[in-house]
């Protein structure tokens, strides 16, 4: 080892190094722990919104440069959407209510509405499902068609996931269970990744079925 | 504020043996299970890469063999396409990526910020286990019915759509299991430097592999899920027919390619920036004097990360990109040039004046330095769209980027293995086998790449099983390179392995280094320091004035600024 | 990091000399070396004079932070027994910030450059004029015999004319339009031009001439004068590259794309295909033979299909 030297190192070492006498520095991060994870999904979130903001680039290049062959540019029925568009709004209120709920020790009121945002999620789907069965194209007719199911499809991949996401939240929002006011974890990160996906609809209905 | 000894943190004896999860196996089985100590995963995904960096390396080898003939003799042309498609993926996805981010990001981030552990430990061991069997499919995908993927790693349609399709999908199937992985490790890198710093600790006190970790991570958190969707596309088109990126069914390949580009230019920078991390925390040790120009070598990683997403069409120059794009893209590129200059030039810097100790690490360091401001120049080069029409998609572009993840990259992962193996196992490298692994790989990569600009500028595509005879003769000094290539890694194989339990004991800290990791045991311990974790507020406080007059100004900070010498 | 030595040793004579060393050497190396294969089109000079430039700046740049790295690693290194550090610098802030301008003058400046070299090279030019008339495409498809007074007054009066700013490009709807690479630049050359079709696919490029129906497995050029490449792909992504001529354009399925050149020294040179599209991507070449003006019209001539052109199709392939 002739790179190594002898000697000096704890001189070296002393005048940079110092153990500060701050008490909690060690074993437990405690406090931190729980905004650690709240804030690792939302940088999930912003890689997932990376995924939409992906599609939405391709949507709108094809828009712009493919021109559909003749003949195939439908008109989007907008009733449906728009009431879905309106289902989902409202969910996200109904959560942020059963979060407060949660936080005012108010335990039934907040299962209540977590239950309420569950079922405006699934009527959610349920709209979604009815609008595919009464569109005059598939899968694999053409360009727009393609685009239109993979984007609403993988949005609704993400509704069925938060559905059931807020249903176990309803779960463990039971007295005693791992929910509570003290340790609301699970039913902020489901709050948080539910308005996530309002806010991805409320974009990809602004620019698949308005623009 | 009380001043400590490394002693008075570190206890004299053996660590205790015991981990606190209970059913966590001890010793060497723990490498094989589903650890959550972040030094365990570390060297999980060190060891896995390199397994992967043996068969990229004899995939790459097939491709050197073939090419050392004009014709195509030694595989068949499908095989050809698969094995460079292989060596492209294996290399990428599974050498490089994981083990610059995952293995030296999960060894020394939580060491850096004064953590027990990643912010997420058991989303840090899926990230990884989710790596064996992506190279799994990877591997199986070569004996499945009409063998693996043969549309190289960019998969380019229409070329994917139309090549074997079950390969492909196992193809897309892997890169997304890695992918996924690779954002996992992300989300992890960032909560952890961001939120579980040591109280105390201030983000501009971090070591500067940090501040590289964070800008990666954040490239790679909104860039990655763009490949994923973009793949995820791509096996619509295959599987149900979908017209995405088929022009029959009125489909845009160019779309692809934008989509594929958004990921794979920041992936070099995923590749890139870490290795420049490493090199940050290496020269100045054995340099022994401060990192020169800390402060703008923070801004330079953050300008990096940020022209680096913004320069994703200059891979597409001859695929009919409109004019504007073309214009924006080489400005834009060519201005990565500066931030990554100012690296280089504080590296110098650093390294100027410095007691320069020339071991195995600085050797691997300071060859990076050659190769990667030699990579570097022909990048600025095929910047410019004039230049990159001839040299688009030829051996120029090879030899460039084997310059930059290779002579960089690969480099500074060798010198980090050496300067961080005696923190790994507790003992200490050969020196002389290092130094010969280092002549060996400097002479066999220049060797093998150098020539590649010749032909690249005189005509010879990329991703050809066979070519003009003209060009044999440089053909075969590159072939004779990668066989250099080969062969030095054998002393370093040795080396790792022979040393591991006859090298020479390396105490804690055998090379007077000033950051968190050397200020423990080695092997640290599993929740890395007994005791409370050490405030290191200057990790590059070296250098003393001349007459060593003053402890107090050992740290510099009071030169800042100054005229230099 | 001339001036970094500047600062470090105080001889700054000595450190001017060393520069401006460099700096020579450089340029003897960007003007005596040569890497490239021979030129053979207009492009190519053009290429040529921007290859040297950046190869004079590349190699001061190289030489001389390998050169000051060497010289780190030698005067700098550790003596045996030595233990003491080096002197305690952390950063300076003129210097970073002498390193942060002059790379980026010398970017800009190469960015400028370059700019202007891909202008002269007719990469900005082509790409306006097909914007603006796709019609003149129409016209050239539908003209048969080529009628490139036709297609140049339409084309003329499609730029000249007062066309809205929106352009037809935000209305792909039912014309056909055209991507390019580097184009013709001016159209009094292009109604010159010999125009080409060029079909690309697994893997073979076929030329047809519209003008005398000719099919050839070879392209057939004359010097001096402006060749229209009209390409597309038919199967997967291709690539029409000519070392000699500097030049390379993807031919990408679904895109019509325009290739313009002038050939100027005869000779046969290869087309290489330069993007991955299967097995026999390294066989897929070709090649490309440039004639003196004479020389080519005999081989119209001599290779002109007699017959009407219905049966002209059916694939006499000719040989020079």
């Amino acid at each position: 080892m002739t790179s190594l030297a002898p000697g000096n190192s704890d001189t070296e070492t002393r005048d940079v190094v110092s153990t500060a006498a701050v008490a909690h520095a060690g074993h437990d991060h405690g406090g931190e722990h729980a905004d650690a994870r709240l804030f690792g999904l939302a940088t999930f979130l912003v890689a997932d919104g990376m995924t939409f903001a992906g599609f939405f680039a391709a949507y709108l290049t094809f828009r712009a440069v493919n021109p559909l062959p003749p003949g195939s540019n439908y008109e989007l029925e907008l009733v449906l959407p728009a009431i879905n568009t309106m289902l989902l709004l409202v969910s996200s209120y109904t959560f942020h209510r059963a979060g407060r709920g949660l936080l005012r020790g108010d335990g039934p009121a907040c299962r209540l509405w977590l239950l309420l945002t569950a079922a405006l999620g699934a009527a959610f789907l349920a709209g979604q499902m009815v609008e595919y069965f009464h569109l005059p194209f598939g899968l694999t007719d053409n360009l727009f068609a393609s685009t239109f199911y993979a984007l609403t499809g993988f949005h609704g991949l993400h509704v069925t996931l938060g559905v059931i996401c807020i249903l176990i939240v309803w779960w463990q929002c039971r007295s005693g269970g791992r929910v509570a006011a003290s340790t609301p974890f699970g039913l902020e990160a489901a709050e948080l990744y539910w308005h996530f996906v309002d806010g991805i609809w409320v974009i990809l209905f602004g620019i698949l079925y308005l623009l | 504020m009380t001043l400590a000894s490394p002693t008075d943190f570190q206890p004299q004896g053996e660590p205790p043996a015991s981990s606190p999860g209970g059913l966590q196996p001890d010793g060497w089985l723990r490498y094989l299970s589903f650890s959550l100590d972040h030094k365990v995963i570390g060297l999980q995904y060190l060891v896995c890469g390199f397994f992967f960096y043996f068969l990229g390396g004899a995939l790459a080898g097939v491709i050197r063999t073939e090419l050392a003939s004009p014709i195509s003799d030694f595989v068949s042309r499908e095989t050809y396409n698969e094995v460079l498609t292989l060596h492209g993926t294996v290399m990428i996805f599974l050498w490089i990526v994981p083990v610059v981010n995952g293995a030296f990001g999960n060894y020394l981030i939580p060491f850096y910020v004064g953590a027990r552990d990643m912010a997420f430990p058991r989303l840090n061991a899926v990230a990884f286990w989710l790596i064996p069997p992506a190279g799994l499919l990877l591997i199986t995908s070569y004996f499945v019915q009409g063998g693996a993927a043969q549309s190289g790693w960019t998969a380019y349609p229409p070329l994917s759509i139309t090549t074997p399709a079950l390969g492909q999908v196992l193809w897309i199937l892997s890169v997304l299991l890695l992918g996924g992985s690779s954002i996992f490790g992300g989300i992890n890198f960032i909560a952890t430097i961001l939120k579980l710093r040591r109280p105390g600790l201030k983000m501009m006190q971090l070591p500067m592999y940090c501040w590289a970790m964070l800008g990666t991570s954040i490239l790679v958190v909104l860039s990655t899920p763009v490949l994923a969707g973009t793949l995820i596309l791509l096996s619509f088109d295959i599987i149900a027919h979908t017209g995405f990126f088929n022009p029959a069914l009125g489909g845009n390949v160019v779309v692809y390619q934008h989509l594929f580009w958004f990921y794979s230019h920041p992936a070099v920078y995923i590749m890139v920036l870490p290795a420049f991390g490493l090199v940050s925390e290496i020269l100045p040790i054995h340099a022994r004097k401060p990192l020169f120009g800390y402060t703008t070598m923070v801004y330079s990683i953050m300008g990096i990360v940020v022209l680096g997403l913004v320069v994703w069409a200059h891979h597409m120059f001859t695929s009919g990109t409109p004019p504007w794009m073309r214009l924006f893209f080489t400005i834009a590129t060519s201005f990565i040039a500066v931030p990554t200059g100012i690296k280089f030039f504080n590296w110098l810097a650093t390294l100027w004046g410095g007691k320069i100790a020339l071991n195995s690490a600085m050797l691997f360091a300071c060859a990076f330095i050659v190769n990667f401001v030699f990579g570097g120049i022909t990048g600025v080069a095929l910047a410019q769209v004039p230049f990159d029409i001839h040299v688009h998609d030829t051996y120029f572009v090879v030899a460039h980027f084997h310059y930059i993840v290779y002579g960089g990259t690969v480099f500074v992962i060798f010198s980090s293995v050496y300067h961080w193996y005696p923190k790994f196992t507790g003992r200490m490298l050969n020196e002389h086998l290092g130094r010969f692994h280092f002549l060996l790989t400097f002479i066999g990569f220049n060797l093998c790449f150098a020539p590649q600009h010749w032909l690249g500028l005189n005509g010879m595509p990329r991703r050809v099983a066979e070519y003009d005879p003209s060009f044999a003769t440089w053909n075969q000094v590159s072939s004779v390179g990668a066989l250099l290539m080969a062969i030095s890694s054998l002393p370093f194989l040795i080396n790792i392995l022979v040393s591991a339990y006859r090298g020479e004991i390396a105490g804690d800290n055998p090379w007077r280094a000033l950051t968190p990791e050397w200020l423990t045991t080695s092997p640290p311990p599993v929740e890395n320091w007994i005791g409370e974790a050490p405030l290191v507020t200057h990790p590059y406080g070296y250098g003393s004035a001349q007459d060593q007059i003053d402890l107090g100004a050992a740290t510099g900070r009071d030169l800042w600024g100054g005229p230099g010498l | 990091m001339i001036v970094l030595a500047a600062v470090a040793i105080p001889t700054a004579l000595v450190t001017l000399l060393i520069g401006m060393a460099l700096v020579l050497t450089g340029l003897w190396v960007g003007e005596n070396v040569s890497l490239l294969p021979q030129d053979a089109s207009s492009n190519a000079p053009v290429y040529d004079s921007l290859f040297q430039v950046l190869f004079s700046i590349g190699t001061i740049l190289f030489v001389g932070i390998v050169g000051l790295l060497v010289f780190s690693l030698i005067r700098f290194r550790r003596r045996p027994g030595e233990s003491l550090d080096g002197a305690a610098i952390e950063g300076n802030l003129p210097l970073e910030i002498l390193w942060t301008a002059i790379p980026a003058v010398v970017v800009l400046f190469v960015g400028i450059y370059s700019y202007d070299i891909y202008e002269r090279m007719g990469g900005m030019a082509s790409l306006n004029h097909h914007d603006l008339g796709p019609q003149s495409e129409l016209a050239h498809r539908h003209g048969g015999h080529g009628d490139a007074m036709v297609m140049a007054s339409i084309s003329a009066s499609d730029s000249g004319g007062d066309t809205t700013p929106a352009g037809p490009s935000s209305d792909p709807g039912s014309r056909p339009r055209v991507w390019g690479g580097i184009g013709v630049p001016d159209q009094a050359v292009e109604a010159e031009a010999v125009s080409v079709d060029l079909t690309a696919m697994q893997f073979a490029f076929i030329f047809h001439y519209p003008d005398t129906n000719i099919i050839s497995g070879e392209l057939h050029v004359p010097a001096g004068r402006t060749v229209e490449l009209h390409m597309e792909a038919r199967d997967v992504i291709h690539a029409f590259w000519v070392p000699q001529f500097r030049l390379k354009q993807d031919v990408i399925p679904g895109q019509p794309t325009v290739l313009s050149f002038t050939a100027t020294r005869p000779g046969s040179y290869p087309i290489v295909c330069a993007e991955l599209c299967g097995p026999y991507h390294g066989g897929m070449r070709s090649t490309v033979v440039v004639h003196e003006p004479d020389a080519y019209e005999a081989w119209l001539r001599q290779n002109t299909p007699t017959a009407s052109p219905t049966v002209a199709n059916s694939g006499t392939t000719p040989t020079a």
